[in-house]
């Protein structure tokens, strides 16, 4: 089964909303509770990305009955260094992101504690292609 | 194997249900259908909040109470009342005026609920100290335990394993009678309840195996028969003003923001189910974190919102907080201490329930590649219906009826609006379409009737 959803960057009232709907999927497919939190933490903490850094972008979701594989594909500055993004409290989010309580450093480095495998590739001034899979058994 | 029998306390009263969609609309969890011009529960997704019985124009909602006579099976018979109840009259009449009436009417003795608050005022923030799960969600609302349980699965751990006032005090008060020498089979404690989700968790508890109270009055039903007594003149026998034998604390626990406010840390308290809804979906996604403790409760305004209530709640809060306010002028000059802490020790050990287990309504099928086929189906369903959300299907939203296609509980042509397009293509008969409609709205269901609801003839009751 497939979903897609669409992000614009520094919408954050609309960040949420894939995670949501992917929920309320996995709970009518019978995942485990644990699982389903692992992956919702995942796919907000990149929802919420996209919108502090990116300009826009598009969220693919794969479900088959073991796994769920996520796409997370944006138009956006990317990353100068991948290593240096996924440490805990590394942030380069603006001050006005902060001021609403994003941007602490911990985004990437959640996703991939919460996410079964986590590839990232990035190109600068173009945009980052997220993808994370999770098993659901 | 979870188990599959949950008790329910509210029931449709078939011979007053003529079939309309409010109940249906408003149920949080879309427990409700409409089948031969009668609501249907699906008693798997009740919460039993009682929204359904606040919505019905036609009285048609039940609660299921013990008759109460059966308070006279026991020798010992105590009215276990929640200060909600005092708040239901002018606060011109003291408690222990609406107390004395309880025992007029056939109690032996009356106990205040809120008593049971003191304690749980101390233990709560220890429990949180040794807790695992953060944020606690405390155990007090019934009917969110069951929401928990039903939408919300992966929360369930975090409710507090700490029982809810009412089962305190009536611990409390059946060992303060036994310890008088009263026998423990003659004792009957019942609990006056505000609200319909308390007696289904008296029936079956959650997390617990038995209840120490023996059965539930209504309190619509005891309402009436105080206040007519009161009407009539016959509490003077007690016009002194109750004594302040709890803390004022512990008299607004079930008013909002009455159990957060004394929580360790950062706590919040939410009132209304679908208020309860927003925020349990948040706090799963982690999007609401760093929280201590949850208060949450159902009924808009707390318990002074609770469905069998007869007063309006703002005015159940004011009498309710003016009688703190009194309480705590009085303890300042008087020696009253609240009896509870007599079984301190007792009720520590007792006063633990089980972990809430999860019983997801949400799920499709056990099998997960099954429910996925499911799941799809749905999805392809819903290319066909035309997302009204009119509930004329008897389902509450074209989503809805989409799953009861998908689970062989109704059929794509129960939407009018396919059935519409259907008859242009020659694809359906008008006889089957009218069949369609009467199976879910009733024989006859469209013929003129001046006695409906609103019509010429209408008898009002």
């Amino acid at each position: 089964m497939k979903l897609e959803f669409a992000i614009s960057g520094g919408d954050f009232s609309r960040a949420g909303i894939a995670s949501s709907e992917v929920k309320k999927m996995l709970k009518k497919i019978n995942v485990e509770p644990k699982i389903i939190k692992r992956v919702v933490v995942a796919l907000y903490e990149a929802e919420v990305n996209v919108c502090a850094h990116a300009y826009k972008g598009n969220i693919f979701v794969e479900i088959d009955g073991t796994k769920i594989k996520i796409d997370i594909i944006d138009k956006g500055p990317g990353i100068e260094n991948i290593d240096e993004a996924m440490k805990e409290g590394y942030s380069t989010a603006s001050d006005a992101v902060r001021e609403m309580g994003f941007g602490a450093g911990m985004g990437l480095s959640n996703m991939k504690k919460n996410a079964d495998e986590m590839s990232l590739e990035s190109k600068v001034d173009e945009g980052t292609k997220v993808t994370i899979i999770n098993y659901l058994k | 194997m979870e188990p599959q029998f949950f008790h329910h306390a509210l029931k449709i009263n078939l011979d007053a249900c003529y079939g309309c969609t409010h109940c249906m609309t408003v149920c949080p969890t879309e427990a409700i259908r409409v089948k031969n011009g009668k609501a249907f529960i699906y008693e798997h997704k009740c919460i039993d909040c009682g929204m359904c019985l606040k919505a019905c124009p036609a009285n048609a909602i039940q609660v299921e109470q013990d008759d109460f006579s059966t308070i006279f099976n026991y020798k010992h018979r105590v009215a276990l009342y929640p200060s909600v109840l005092t708040g239901q009259f002018p606060s011109r009449y003291y408690a222990s005026q609406i107390a004395a009436v309880m025992l007029d009417l056939g109690f032996t003795h009356a106990f205040e609920v809120e008593h049971g608050a003191d304690f749980l005022k101390k233990e709560i923030p220890k429990y949180q100290l040794e807790s695992e799960f953060r944020p606690v969600i405390s155990s007090f609302c019934p009917a969110i335990i069951r929401l928990i349980q039903v939408k919300f699965p992966s929360l369930a751990n975090h409710v507090m394993q700490l029982k809810p006032p009412v089962d305190i005090a009536a611990q409390f008060y059946r060992k303060h009678l036994i310890d008088q020498g009263l026998k423990d089979e003659e004792i009957g404690i019942f609990y006056i309840t505000p609200c319909a989700a308390k007696i289904a968790a008296i029936k079956s508890p959650v997390g617990e195996t038995t209840s120490a109270i023996n059965g539930v009055i209504n309190m619509d039903f005891i309402f009436n028969r105080i206040f007519r007594a009161l009407k009539q003149g016959k509490a003077g026998h007690r016009e002194l003003p109750d004594k302040p034998t709890m803390s004022p604390d512990a008299l607004s626990w079930s008013l909002t923001n009455g159990e957060a406010a004394h929580a360790k840390g950062r706590s919040i308290a939410i009132d209304g189910v679908l208020n309860s809804m927003d925020f349990l979906e948040q706090l799963e996604d982690e999007e609401i974190s760093n929280i201590d403790f949850i208060e949450i409760r159902a009924c808009d305004e707390s318990c002074a919102g609770g469905i069998l209530n007869h007063n309006n709640r703002f005015l159940t809060v004011e009498r309710l907080k003016l009688r703190a306010s009194r309480y705590k002028k009085d303890q300042k000059k008087s020696t009253d201490t609240n009896p509870i802490f007599e079984q301190e020790s007792y009720l520590k050990m007792n006063s633990r329930i089980g972990a809430v287990k999860p019983r997801s309504m949400l799920k499709m099928d056990e099998d997960m590649t099954r429910a996925l086929v499911k799941m799809e189906k749905t999805r392809r369903l819903m290319c066909f219906l035309p997302g009204i959300d009119c509930g004329a299907c008897g389902a509450p939203n074209c989503q809805a009826l989409a799953e009861d296609i998908v689970q062989h509980k109704a059929a794509l042509t129960d939407c009018i609006f396919l059935q519409n397009h259907m008859q242009k293509h020659g694809k359906l008969s008008q006889e089957t379409a009218h069949n369609r409609i009467e199976k879910i709205w009733g024989e006859n269901r469209l013929e003129k009737d001046c006695k409906r609801k609103g019509a010429q003839d209408e008898t009002l009751f």
